[in-house]
Protein backbone atom coordinates (compact mmCIF):
# COMPACT_ATOMS: atom_id res chain seq x y z
CA UNK A 1 0.00 0.00 0.00
CA UNK A 2 1.27 3.26 -0.94
CA UNK A 3 2.15 6.17 1.70
CA UNK A 4 1.93 8.55 -0.85
CA UNK A 5 -0.79 11.09 -1.18
CA UNK A 6 -2.37 11.65 -4.74
CA UNK A 7 -1.79 15.58 -4.67
CA UNK A 8 1.02 17.22 -5.48
CA UNK A 9 3.06 19.09 -2.46
CA UNK A 10 2.36 23.07 -3.68
CA UNK A 11 -1.73 22.06 -4.26
CA UNK A 12 -1.73 20.23 -1.00
CA UNK A 13 -0.07 23.56 0.83
CA UNK A 14 -1.42 26.15 -0.93
CA UNK A 15 -4.47 27.15 1.58
CA UNK A 16 -1.48 26.93 4.36
CA UNK A 17 0.70 29.80 2.88
CA UNK A 18 -1.93 31.93 1.74
CA UNK A 19 -2.53 34.04 4.64
CA UNK A 20 -5.67 35.40 3.99
CA UNK A 21 -7.37 32.11 3.01
CA UNK A 22 -5.82 30.61 6.26
CA UNK A 23 -7.12 33.39 8.30
CA UNK A 24 -10.41 32.84 6.94
CA UNK A 25 -10.19 29.33 7.32
CA UNK A 26 -9.81 29.62 11.23
CA UNK A 27 -12.16 32.34 11.65
CA UNK A 28 -14.89 29.79 10.17
CA UNK A 29 -13.46 27.42 12.43
CA UNK A 30 -13.76 29.28 15.35
CA UNK A 31 -17.29 30.44 14.68
CA UNK A 32 -18.66 27.32 14.41
CA UNK A 33 -16.82 25.61 16.92
CA UNK A 34 -18.41 28.67 19.41
CA UNK A 35 -21.79 28.23 18.37
CA UNK A 36 -21.41 24.47 18.41
CA UNK A 37 -20.56 25.00 21.95
CA UNK A 38 -23.62 26.87 22.78
CA UNK A 39 -25.74 24.73 20.89
CA UNK A 40 -24.44 21.95 23.48
CA UNK A 41 -24.87 23.58 26.51
CA UNK A 42 -26.34 21.22 29.16
CA UNK A 43 -27.56 21.56 32.71
CA UNK A 44 -26.41 19.41 35.48
CA UNK A 45 -29.59 16.88 35.27
CA UNK A 46 -28.00 15.79 32.00
CA UNK A 47 -24.71 15.12 33.12
CA UNK A 48 -23.43 13.05 36.52
CA UNK A 49 -23.01 16.34 38.00
CA UNK A 50 -25.99 17.67 40.69
CA UNK A 51 -27.57 14.29 41.51
CA UNK A 52 -26.88 11.45 39.41
CA UNK A 53 -28.72 8.62 39.02
CA UNK A 54 -28.09 5.30 40.96
CA UNK A 55 -25.80 3.20 39.50
CA UNK A 56 -22.53 1.47 40.69
CA UNK A 57 -19.68 3.28 38.93
CA UNK A 58 -17.91 6.64 39.32
CA UNK A 59 -20.13 9.70 38.93
CA UNK A 60 -23.50 8.10 39.82
CA UNK A 61 -25.18 7.80 42.94
CA UNK A 62 -24.61 4.56 45.15
CA UNK A 63 -27.27 2.36 44.58
CA UNK A 64 -28.93 1.95 48.29
CA UNK A 65 -29.82 -1.62 49.84
CA UNK A 66 -30.44 -2.43 53.22
CA UNK A 67 -28.72 -6.03 54.84
CA UNK A 68 -28.44 -7.86 57.90
CA UNK A 69 -25.43 -6.64 60.23
CA UNK A 70 -23.47 -9.11 61.95
CA UNK A 71 -24.37 -8.78 65.59
CA UNK A 72 -27.81 -8.38 64.71
CA UNK A 73 -30.08 -5.41 63.30
CA UNK A 74 -29.56 -4.37 59.76
CA UNK A 75 -28.17 -1.37 57.45
CA UNK A 76 -29.50 1.02 55.05
CA UNK A 77 -26.94 2.43 53.03
CA UNK A 78 -29.15 5.90 52.53
CA UNK A 79 -29.17 6.27 56.50
CA UNK A 80 -25.04 6.76 56.37
CA UNK A 81 -25.79 9.69 54.20
CA UNK A 82 -23.37 12.93 55.58
CA UNK A 83 -20.29 10.07 56.20
CA UNK A 84 -17.56 8.99 53.75
CA UNK A 85 -18.51 5.32 53.11
CA UNK A 86 -15.77 2.65 52.13
CA UNK A 87 -17.56 -0.07 50.80
CA UNK A 88 -15.45 -3.18 50.35
CA UNK A 89 -17.23 -6.24 48.74
CA UNK A 90 -15.39 -9.29 50.00
CA UNK A 91 -15.25 -13.27 51.06
CA UNK A 92 -13.07 -15.72 53.06
CA UNK A 93 -12.01 -17.68 50.12
CA UNK A 94 -10.57 -14.90 48.30
CA UNK A 95 -6.67 -14.35 48.82
CA UNK A 96 -6.76 -10.52 47.80
CA UNK A 97 -9.10 -9.72 50.13
CA UNK A 98 -7.59 -11.73 53.07
CA UNK A 99 -4.44 -9.40 51.52
CA UNK A 100 -5.93 -6.02 52.12
CA UNK A 101 -8.72 -6.53 55.17
CA UNK A 102 -6.05 -5.55 57.74
CA UNK A 103 -5.34 -2.14 55.83
CA UNK A 104 -9.46 -1.53 55.80
CA UNK A 105 -9.52 -2.50 59.64
CA UNK A 106 -6.59 0.05 60.17
CA UNK A 107 -8.24 2.79 58.02
CA UNK A 108 -11.64 2.32 60.20
CA UNK A 109 -9.63 2.60 63.38
CA UNK A 110 -7.31 5.59 62.31
CA UNK A 111 -10.75 7.64 60.73
CA UNK A 112 -13.87 6.27 62.38
CA UNK A 113 -14.18 9.57 64.51
CA UNK A 114 -13.67 11.87 61.61
CA UNK A 115 -16.99 10.27 59.88
CA UNK A 116 -15.78 7.80 58.09
CA UNK A 117 -17.78 4.46 57.92
CA UNK A 118 -15.29 1.08 56.50
CA UNK A 119 -18.34 -1.38 55.74
CA UNK A 120 -17.68 -4.86 54.82
CA UNK A 121 -19.42 -6.55 52.81
CA UNK A 122 -19.78 -10.45 52.73
CA UNK A 123 -20.75 -11.65 49.49
CA UNK A 124 -22.53 -14.71 51.71
CA UNK A 125 -24.07 -15.96 48.72
CA UNK A 126 -20.83 -17.25 47.24
CA UNK A 127 -19.34 -17.89 50.89
CA UNK A 128 -20.09 -19.78 54.15
CA UNK A 129 -21.12 -18.26 56.89
CA UNK A 130 -18.90 -19.94 59.62
CA UNK A 131 -15.77 -19.35 56.78
CA UNK A 132 -16.83 -15.68 57.34
CA UNK A 133 -17.55 -15.79 61.07
CA UNK A 134 -13.94 -17.46 60.87
CA UNK A 135 -12.26 -14.53 58.70
CA UNK A 136 -13.75 -11.69 60.76
CA UNK A 137 -12.49 -13.68 64.01
CA UNK A 138 -8.74 -14.36 62.60
CA UNK A 139 -8.42 -10.40 61.40
CA UNK A 140 -9.81 -9.17 64.73
CA UNK A 141 -12.29 -7.27 62.74
CA UNK A 142 -14.14 -4.08 64.57
CA UNK A 143 -15.33 -2.67 61.60
CA UNK A 144 -19.32 -3.31 60.97
CA UNK A 145 -19.67 -6.24 58.62
CA UNK A 146 -23.77 -6.51 56.31
CA UNK A 147 -24.22 -9.86 54.84
CA UNK A 148 -25.39 -10.59 50.92
CA UNK A 149 -27.05 -13.61 51.48
CA UNK A 150 -28.85 -13.78 48.33
CA UNK A 151 -26.82 -12.00 46.16
CA UNK A 152 -29.25 -9.39 45.17
CA UNK A 153 -26.61 -6.25 46.15
CA UNK A 154 -23.77 -7.76 44.28
CA UNK A 155 -25.40 -8.11 41.17
CA UNK A 156 -26.84 -4.49 41.50
CA UNK A 157 -23.19 -3.40 42.14
CA UNK A 158 -22.68 -5.54 39.35
CA UNK A 159 -19.73 -7.57 41.24
CA UNK A 160 -17.06 -8.91 38.55
CA UNK A 161 -14.45 -9.90 40.64
CA UNK A 162 -12.97 -9.82 44.53
CA UNK A 163 -12.51 -7.61 45.97
CA UNK A 164 -14.31 -4.71 44.79
CA UNK A 165 -14.22 -1.67 47.05
CA UNK A 166 -16.22 1.90 46.48
CA UNK A 167 -15.72 5.02 47.36
CA UNK A 168 -18.41 7.02 48.68
CA UNK A 169 -18.80 11.03 49.55
CA UNK A 170 -20.90 12.16 51.77
CA UNK A 171 -23.52 12.93 49.12
CA UNK A 172 -23.90 9.15 48.47
CA UNK A 173 -21.77 9.65 45.20
CA UNK A 174 -19.83 6.95 43.99
CA UNK A 175 -16.27 9.10 43.52
CA UNK A 176 -13.77 5.95 42.92
CA UNK A 177 -14.17 2.39 41.95
CA UNK A 178 -11.17 0.06 42.93
CA UNK A 179 -11.77 -3.69 41.06
CA UNK A 180 -9.48 -6.57 42.56
CA UNK A 181 -6.21 -5.93 44.51
CA UNK A 182 -5.16 -6.67 47.56
CA UNK A 183 -5.27 -2.42 48.06
CA UNK A 184 -2.51 -0.49 49.72
CA UNK A 185 -2.96 1.01 52.58
CA UNK A 186 -1.54 4.03 51.10
CA UNK A 187 -4.23 3.93 48.63
CA UNK A 188 -6.82 3.77 51.11
CA UNK A 189 -5.71 6.97 53.12
CA UNK A 190 -5.04 8.60 49.99
CA UNK A 191 -8.72 8.35 48.84
CA UNK A 192 -10.19 9.01 52.28
CA UNK A 193 -7.87 11.99 52.94
CA UNK A 194 -9.40 13.74 49.88
CA UNK A 195 -13.35 12.64 50.31
CA UNK A 196 -12.60 13.46 54.33
CA UNK A 197 -11.33 16.94 53.24
CA UNK A 198 -14.51 17.54 51.29
CA UNK A 199 -16.96 20.22 52.89
CA UNK A 200 -20.22 18.27 54.28
CA UNK B 1 -18.87 -3.69 28.19
CA UNK B 2 -15.73 -6.13 29.30
CA UNK B 3 -14.13 -4.22 31.67
CA UNK B 4 -12.15 -7.39 33.63
CA UNK B 5 -11.45 -10.85 32.86
CA UNK B 6 -11.26 -13.20 35.94
CA UNK B 7 -8.12 -15.68 35.71
CA UNK B 8 -7.98 -17.79 38.71
CA UNK B 9 -7.22 -15.39 41.27
CA UNK B 10 -6.14 -12.74 39.00
CA UNK B 11 -8.86 -9.87 37.75
CA UNK B 12 -7.36 -8.89 33.98
CA UNK B 13 -8.28 -5.21 33.33
CA UNK B 14 -9.75 -5.49 29.84
CA UNK B 15 -9.31 -1.89 28.89
CA UNK B 16 -5.51 -1.81 30.02
CA UNK B 17 -4.90 -4.95 27.53
CA UNK B 18 -6.44 -2.69 24.92
CA UNK B 19 -3.99 0.07 25.83
CA UNK B 20 -1.36 -2.13 25.44
CA UNK B 21 -1.93 -3.39 22.40
CA UNK B 22 -2.05 0.39 21.33
CA UNK B 23 1.22 1.47 22.45
CA UNK B 24 2.65 -1.95 20.86
CA UNK B 25 0.85 -1.33 17.10
CA UNK B 26 1.64 2.76 17.73
CA UNK B 27 5.37 2.48 18.03
CA UNK B 28 5.81 -0.18 15.05
CA UNK B 29 3.93 2.25 13.27
CA UNK B 30 6.00 5.06 14.75
CA UNK B 31 8.99 2.79 13.83
CA UNK B 32 8.02 2.60 10.51
CA UNK B 33 7.26 6.45 9.43
CA UNK B 34 10.89 6.79 11.25
CA UNK B 35 12.47 4.92 8.13
CA UNK B 36 10.74 7.25 5.54
CA UNK B 37 11.57 10.67 7.58
CA UNK B 38 15.19 9.39 7.78
CA UNK B 39 14.91 9.45 11.52
CA UNK B 40 16.94 6.02 13.40
CA UNK B 41 14.34 3.65 14.14
CA UNK B 42 15.85 2.59 17.20
CA UNK B 43 16.28 6.47 18.44
CA UNK B 44 12.33 6.55 18.18
CA UNK B 45 11.37 3.43 19.60
CA UNK B 46 13.70 3.99 23.00
CA UNK B 47 11.96 7.76 22.94
CA UNK B 48 8.78 6.04 23.30
CA UNK B 49 9.87 3.65 25.49
CA UNK B 50 11.35 5.86 28.13
CA UNK B 51 8.56 8.40 27.43
CA UNK B 52 6.47 5.62 28.92
CA UNK B 53 8.57 4.64 31.89
CA UNK B 54 9.19 8.13 32.78
CA UNK B 55 5.41 8.43 32.43
CA UNK B 56 4.25 5.98 34.86
CA UNK B 57 7.22 6.84 37.21
CA UNK B 58 6.09 10.38 37.20
CA UNK B 59 2.71 9.54 37.73
CA UNK B 60 3.42 7.35 41.22
CA UNK B 61 5.75 10.11 41.95
CA UNK B 62 3.16 12.84 41.58
CA UNK B 63 0.74 10.39 43.87
CA UNK B 64 3.14 10.22 46.32
CA UNK B 65 4.10 13.90 46.77
CA UNK B 66 -0.29 14.58 46.77
CA UNK B 67 -0.69 12.30 49.81
CA UNK B 68 2.68 12.41 51.61
CA UNK B 69 0.72 11.52 54.85
CA UNK B 70 -0.78 8.47 53.39
CA UNK B 71 2.69 7.67 52.36
CA UNK B 72 4.51 8.42 55.12
CA UNK B 73 2.02 5.56 57.28
CA UNK B 74 2.44 3.00 54.53
CA UNK B 75 5.78 3.57 53.20
CA UNK B 76 5.19 0.21 50.90
CA UNK B 77 2.80 1.43 49.36
CA UNK B 78 5.03 3.62 46.93
CA UNK B 79 5.99 0.71 45.24
CA UNK B 80 2.47 -1.03 45.71
CA UNK B 81 1.23 -2.66 42.16
CA UNK B 82 -1.70 -0.66 41.99
CA UNK B 83 -2.93 1.51 39.30
CA UNK B 84 -5.20 2.82 41.40
CA UNK B 85 -2.52 5.20 42.70
CA UNK B 86 -1.15 7.20 39.66
CA UNK B 87 -1.53 10.74 39.00
CA UNK B 88 -2.37 10.51 34.99
CA UNK B 89 -1.76 14.29 34.69
CA UNK B 90 1.18 14.15 36.43
CA UNK B 91 2.65 11.11 34.08
CA UNK B 92 1.39 12.75 30.89
CA UNK B 93 3.84 15.90 32.19
CA UNK B 94 6.60 13.23 32.71
CA UNK B 95 5.94 11.61 29.78
CA UNK B 96 6.66 15.05 27.75
CA UNK B 97 9.77 16.12 29.94
CA UNK B 98 11.13 12.71 29.53
CA UNK B 99 10.76 12.40 25.56
CA UNK B 100 11.76 16.55 25.15
CA UNK B 101 14.75 15.57 27.09
CA UNK B 102 15.34 12.08 25.11
CA UNK B 103 15.01 14.09 22.24
CA UNK B 104 17.45 16.76 22.51
CA UNK B 105 20.46 14.51 23.99
CA UNK B 106 19.76 12.49 20.88
CA UNK B 107 19.50 15.68 18.71
CA UNK B 108 15.96 14.59 17.01
CA UNK B 109 14.78 16.90 14.63
CA UNK B 110 11.43 18.01 16.87
CA UNK B 111 9.17 18.31 13.69
CA UNK B 112 10.03 15.42 11.71
CA UNK B 113 9.65 13.30 15.10
CA UNK B 114 6.09 14.66 15.81
CA UNK B 115 5.48 13.88 12.07
CA UNK B 116 6.98 10.00 12.89
CA UNK B 117 5.19 10.04 16.29
CA UNK B 118 1.60 11.17 14.58
CA UNK B 119 0.77 7.80 13.33
CA UNK B 120 1.25 6.18 16.38
CA UNK B 121 -0.34 7.99 18.23
CA UNK B 122 -3.61 8.25 15.97
CA UNK B 123 -3.60 4.48 16.27
CA UNK B 124 -3.01 4.58 19.79
CA UNK B 125 -6.06 6.87 20.29
CA UNK B 126 -8.10 3.72 18.10
CA UNK B 127 -7.06 1.58 20.89
CA UNK B 128 -8.50 4.53 23.78
CA UNK B 129 -11.42 4.50 22.23
CA UNK B 130 -11.95 0.36 22.20
CA UNK B 131 -10.61 0.21 26.09
CA UNK B 132 -13.71 2.73 26.46
CA UNK B 133 -16.09 0.43 25.30
CA UNK B 134 -14.36 -2.64 27.08
CA UNK B 135 -14.30 -0.05 30.44
CA UNK B 136 -18.03 1.62 30.34
CA UNK B 137 -16.29 5.11 30.72
CA UNK B 138 -16.85 7.64 28.38
CA UNK B 139 -20.31 7.02 28.05
CA UNK B 140 -23.02 8.38 26.48
CA UNK B 141 -25.71 11.20 27.49
CA UNK B 142 -29.39 9.58 27.81
CA UNK B 143 -31.62 9.19 24.55
CA UNK B 144 -34.29 7.69 23.08
CA UNK B 145 -32.52 6.99 19.92
CA UNK B 146 -32.61 3.81 18.22
CA UNK B 147 -29.52 2.95 18.47
CA UNK B 148 -29.15 3.94 21.92
CA UNK B 149 -27.13 1.33 24.09
CA UNK B 150 -28.57 -0.11 28.04
CA UNK B 151 -25.52 1.38 29.79
CA UNK B 152 -24.71 2.49 33.81
CA UNK B 153 -28.82 1.97 34.31
CA UNK B 154 -30.28 4.64 31.02
CA UNK B 155 -30.55 4.05 27.42
CA UNK B 156 -27.53 6.48 26.30
CA UNK B 157 -26.13 7.61 22.97
CA UNK B 158 -23.04 5.25 22.14
CA UNK B 159 -20.54 7.62 22.96
CA UNK B 160 -17.89 5.06 22.91
CA UNK B 161 -18.36 3.64 19.60
CA UNK B 162 -18.94 7.42 18.15
CA UNK B 163 -15.34 7.87 19.51
CA UNK B 164 -13.91 4.93 18.37
CA UNK B 165 -15.38 5.62 14.81
CA UNK B 166 -13.71 8.95 14.76
CA UNK B 167 -10.40 7.68 16.20
CA UNK B 168 -10.45 5.38 13.14
CA UNK B 169 -11.11 7.65 10.62
CA UNK B 170 -8.41 10.21 11.91
CA UNK B 171 -6.23 7.04 11.68
CA UNK B 172 -7.27 6.79 8.04
CA UNK B 173 -6.78 10.80 7.81
CA UNK B 174 -3.43 10.47 9.14
CA UNK B 175 -2.29 7.56 7.54
CA UNK B 176 -3.00 8.97 4.11
CA UNK B 177 -0.60 12.50 5.19
CA UNK B 178 -2.98 14.56 2.90
CA UNK B 179 -0.16 17.50 3.29
CA UNK B 180 2.94 14.99 2.33
CA UNK B 181 6.17 15.79 4.42
CA UNK B 182 7.32 18.85 2.61
CA UNK B 183 6.67 21.23 5.79
CA UNK B 184 8.18 18.78 9.10
CA UNK B 185 5.56 18.38 11.69
CA UNK B 186 2.38 19.17 9.54
CA UNK B 187 0.96 15.66 10.03
CA UNK B 188 1.55 15.87 13.73
CA UNK B 189 -0.77 19.39 13.89
CA UNK B 190 -3.20 17.61 11.52
CA UNK B 191 -3.83 14.96 13.70
CA UNK B 192 -3.79 17.55 16.58
CA UNK B 193 -6.40 19.39 15.08
CA UNK B 194 -8.41 16.54 14.28
CA UNK B 195 -8.74 15.10 17.51
CA UNK B 196 -9.57 18.47 18.47
CA UNK B 197 -12.34 19.03 16.33
CA UNK B 198 -13.36 15.65 17.17
CA UNK B 199 -13.82 16.03 20.58
CA UNK B 200 -15.03 19.60 20.27
CA UNK B 201 -18.09 17.31 18.14
CA UNK B 202 -18.09 14.07 20.19
CA UNK B 203 -18.49 15.13 23.74
CA UNK B 204 -21.95 16.96 22.79
CA UNK B 205 -23.04 13.22 23.09
CA UNK B 206 -21.26 12.32 26.48
CA UNK B 207 -23.45 11.72 29.80
CA UNK B 208 -20.12 12.87 31.95
CA UNK B 209 -19.12 15.85 30.86
CA UNK B 210 -17.00 18.97 33.41
CA UNK B 211 -19.77 21.66 32.90
CA UNK B 212 -18.84 25.13 33.55
CA UNK B 213 -20.66 28.44 33.62
CA UNK B 214 -23.43 28.53 31.95
CA UNK B 215 -23.56 24.90 31.31
CA UNK B 216 -20.32 25.23 28.95
CA UNK B 217 -19.09 21.58 28.73
CA UNK B 218 -15.50 22.28 29.87
CA UNK B 219 -13.49 19.81 27.38
CA UNK B 220 -15.73 21.73 24.27
CA UNK B 221 -13.79 24.74 25.06
CA UNK B 222 -10.50 23.15 25.87
CA UNK B 223 -10.74 21.10 22.42
CA UNK B 224 -11.69 24.94 20.48
CA UNK B 225 -8.80 26.32 21.89
CA UNK B 226 -6.49 23.57 21.27
CA UNK B 227 -7.98 23.64 17.34
CA UNK B 228 -7.35 27.28 16.87
CA UNK B 229 -4.41 26.94 18.21
CA UNK B 230 -3.51 23.95 16.10
CA UNK B 231 -4.35 25.62 12.78
CA UNK B 232 -2.18 28.74 13.56
CA UNK B 233 0.94 26.68 14.32
CA UNK B 234 -0.09 24.95 10.97
CA UNK B 235 0.27 28.18 8.98
CA UNK B 236 3.49 28.99 10.66
CA UNK B 237 4.84 26.07 10.68
CA UNK B 238 4.29 25.50 6.60
CA UNK B 239 5.69 28.71 5.78
CA UNK B 240 8.69 28.91 7.74
CA UNK B 241 9.64 24.83 7.36
CA UNK B 242 12.82 24.94 9.34
CA UNK B 243 13.12 21.58 11.67
CA UNK B 244 15.67 21.77 14.30
CA UNK B 245 16.58 19.66 17.23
Amino acid sequence: MSLESPLPAPTRLIWLTDRRRWTALTGVVLAAGLLWIVLARADEAATTGGAPPPSPREGFSAPDFTLEVRGGGQMTLSELRGSVIVLNLWASWCPPCRAEMPALQAVHDDYADQGLVVLGLNTLFQDGLGAAEAFITEFGLTLPVVFDESGAVSLRYQLRAMPTTFFIDRRGVIRAVVVGGPMSEALLRAQVDELLAEAP
Amino acid sequence: MLPYLSIGPAVVPVPALLLLAGVWVGTGLAEGAALRLGLNRETLANLILYSLIGGVLGARLGHVLRHPAAYLADPLGVVALTPSTLWVDAGLAAAVITGWVYGQRHALPLRRTLDALATGLAAFLVAVGLAHIASGDAFGAPTDLPWAVTQWDARRHPAQVYETGLAIGILAIIWRRPLGDTAPGLNALLLVALTAAARLFLETFRGDSVLWVGGLRAAQVVALAVLVAALALMRAWAVAPKDAP
